[in-house]
């Protein structure tokens, strides 16, 4: 069995101490070591139980029902597509076919050598600028092929 | 003497940050330097007139230029030309007064009137536009009169149900519970829409003024703004705002000296569709799996951690505001039918003048698409309109004299939902769109009942047959058949609705389900 990469388990215990004690911890506890750490530790969710009183399997429930919740570390770079209606209307579909070549992955995979992680959102709230994407929490709109291989290349470059 | 600072505006607005708004005042600001220009920068919010963004503005004697859409290599030529004199010029990106500007001029903005205008995280650039006008008149007024001013306005719900807010409030009020809640729903995941994002980016103490009244009204001290994860910047915006609101006694133990508590919480969403429907959203809030609660007992009455709550989106929040200052029958006598006051409707996709629109109820299709978005931007023909977002009806360019108000949508079959309008030019396969929303059906659905869990899934693999097979009798018998079981039989709108855009494209579009294609209209 492969084992789970490492992962900081003093930042996890310390988010915990800071948020068990509001409403809805849960919540609030797995947002953040989503956001401090990129994911959220499979391993993590047993202390988090134990820390809040509840059972593992209602921690598990909830750390694998939100889409944001990753299970696994992802890539250095992490880049959303949005596939919804309105960027479909100016070419999303086109557009996705052209990044998972360019990239050689498909949704929700990264790559061997942990580069890159493409994943699919539905909408980004720029339904006004489609098509719609993210590279590493920078908002794109108006995308093309072209332009988005441009931040791709900036991001090699970096 | 020093000569007064230019006032340049550059918006903050993710949608034109997603357009380089940051390098235009990256730039703005260099060349200033460079040439020992003594300019002030402000970031506002957009105006919504996307294609024009990133959108720069002048501030001269008595109206603001616009200019756009600005790159950031137009900089030095926009010194040249304008942002020394303040004259307008014959420069090719200049619009004229931002005011004046037809896409804008001809709105009706009452809840975005200052969205674009001020600087977002200035409260005293609030205050000056007409801010908190509503919240000193609302401290004069007792809960039951404010709660008779929402109603009289005959405010709907501009999250998507459309429901009376007046009755909501009236519900909380006459709870007997010493703790209520209002939670505002800021999950706004439908794909066309993005007027509660702008709100919270461009004017983000409009809404923490309309949920303080909110929480004045029904007797509630706290509250809280779910927000979707998908809009960082608006997290940041409203982060802002609420430390300036408590910095200045607006929000806290005692709200403008009234003796008064009243304060707000963000709550970070993190991905789920489901999570917009408003028991979703209590149990999110609660730290659980969003799953939909079964109704009675209603929010209102039994809501967060079974507290009596209001439940209100953005928009709704938004509109409170100018509600109590001006008088729930001022808003009540614009509108059209049912559908009272304005609502911000949100042009996405193919069009060629996208963004915010916030007119009365009651214009055209026609006129919202061809007036204010002038037509498709890919100049091909206008074949599908999704209003309403993901749950919502594809109508036909036939359609297009459609009043946009609740009742006509809904008696057309379809829904105005939170305002999103999606074009679609005649490149669109509507088999395959029907198949998208069974496939976000199936991908979002929290699975608490049946016909959406399953429904969803073997309605993709039903729409794969079709797509596939180019129809089939049989198939497109037992696509309608499944449609009516999670009409029928589901327990929130997510299953509910998914058969509307489906069975609407069937409707309208025969031809890409492989049958004869529907007759002209007459």
């Amino acid at each position: 069995m492969e084992s789970s990469p490492s992962w900081d388990h003093e930042a996890v215990a310390a988010i915990v101490e800071s948020l068990r004690r509001t409403p809805g911890a849960l919540m609030r506890i797995l947002r953040r070591v989503q956001d401090q750490l990129g994911w959220v530790p499979p391993p993590a969710l047993p202390e988090i139980a134990h820390a809040l009183n509840l059972s593992r399997a209602e921690v598990h429930g909830v750390a694998s029902f939100y889409h944001d919740f990753r299970p696994t570390p992802p890539g250095r770079n992490v880049i959303r597509l949005c596939r919804a209606e309105a960027c479909q209307a100016l070419g999303a579909e086109a557009l996705a076919d052209h990044v998972r070549a360019r990239l050689g992955l498909a949704f929700g995979a990264t790559s061997s050598d942990r580069a890159f992680t493409l994943e699919p959102v539905y909408c980004l709230g720029n339904c006004a600028c489609s098509p719609a994407g993210v590279i590493n929490g920078q908002l794109l709109g108006r995308l093309t092929p072209a332009s988005f291989d441009d931040a791709l290349a900036r991001l090699v470059r970096r | 003497m020093t000569p007064i600072p230019v006032k340049i505006f550059v918006p903050r607005d993710s949608g034109a940050l997603s357009l380089g708004a940051d390098g235009v005042a990256a730039a703005i600001a260099a060349e200033a330097a460079r040439r020992g220009v003594a300019i002030k920068l402000v970031r506002n919010g957009s105006r919504g007139l996307y294609w024009l963004e990133p959108m720069v503005e002048v501030a001269t004697g008595d109206a603001r230029l616009a200019y756009g859409p600005v790159a950031s290599a137009d900089v030095p030529s926009l010194f040249d030309a304008v942002f020394l004199s303040g004259a307008p010029t014959s420069h090719p990106l200049a619009l004229g007064p931002v005011a004046e500007i037809p896409a804008l001029a001809r709105q009706h903005r009452i809840v975005f009137a200052r969205t674009g205008a001020t600087d977002p995280l200035a409260l005293d650039d609030f205050v000056a536009h007409g801010g908190f006008r509503g919240l000193a008149r609302a401290l004069e007024l007792s809960g039951a009169a404010l709660v008779e001013e929402v109603t009289r306005a005959n405010l709907r719900g501009r999250g998507g149900a459309a429901f009376p807010a007046g009755v909501k409030w009236k519900t909380t009020l006459e709870q007997s519970d010493p703790v209520k809640f209002v939670v505002c729903n800021a999950d706004e995941g439908d794909s066309g829409t993005f007027a509660d994002r702008m709100l919270m980016e461009g004017d983000p103490l409009l809404l923490v003024e309309g949920m303080t009244i909110a929480g004045l009204a029904v007797g509630a001290t706290r509250g809280f703004i779910y927000l979707r994860s998908e809009y960082p910047h608006a997290l940041r915006t409203l982060m802002a705002a609420l430390a300036a609101a408590r910095a200045r006694g607006y929000l806290g133990a005692d709200v403008c000296g009234s003796g008064r508590a009243f304060d707000l919480e963000i709550v970070v969403g993190a991905g789920a569709y489901i999570c917009g429907e408003e028991t979703a959203m209590l149990e999110s809030l609660e730290g659980k799996r969003g799953m939909v609660r079964y109704k009675p007992p209603v929010p209102a009455v039994a809501g967060l951690f079974g507290r009596p709550t209001i439940v209100n989106n953005v928009i709704t929040l938004a509109s409170v505001p100018a509600i109590v200052e001006h008088g729930g029958a001022a808003w009540n006598q614009i509108g059209y039918g049912r559908s009272r006051g304005t609502i911000p409707l949100q042009l996405a996709g193919n069009l060629a003048r996208p963004g915010l629109v916030e007119v009365p109820f009651g214009l055209t299709l026609r006129e919202l698409i061809h007036d204010f978005g002038g037509g498709t931007r890919s100049g091909r023909p206008l074949r599908a309109v999704q209003i309403g977002g993901p749950l919502g009806a594809y109508f036909p360019a036939a359609m297009l004299d459609l009043r946009v108000d609740y009742e006509t949508i809904a008696e057309a079959g379809g829904l105005l939902g939170h305002g999103g309008v999606v074009v679609f030019d005649d490149t669109v396969d509507l088999a395959r769109m029907a198949r998208y929303a069974m496939e976000f059906c199936a991908l979002e659905s929290c699975g608490k009942c049946t016909p959406c869990r399953i429904g969803s899934t073997r309605g993709a693999e039903l729409l794969d047959r079709v797509i596939r097979e180019r129809g089939g009798a049989a198939n497109l018998e037992l696509l309608r058949e499944l449609c009516d079981t999670m009409t029928a039989g589901s327990l929130c709108a997510l299953g509910g609705l998914t058969p509307m855009p489906v069975m609407s494209a069937l409707k309208h579009f025969p031809e890409d389900f492989g049958l004869a294609a529907a007759a002209p209209p007459p």
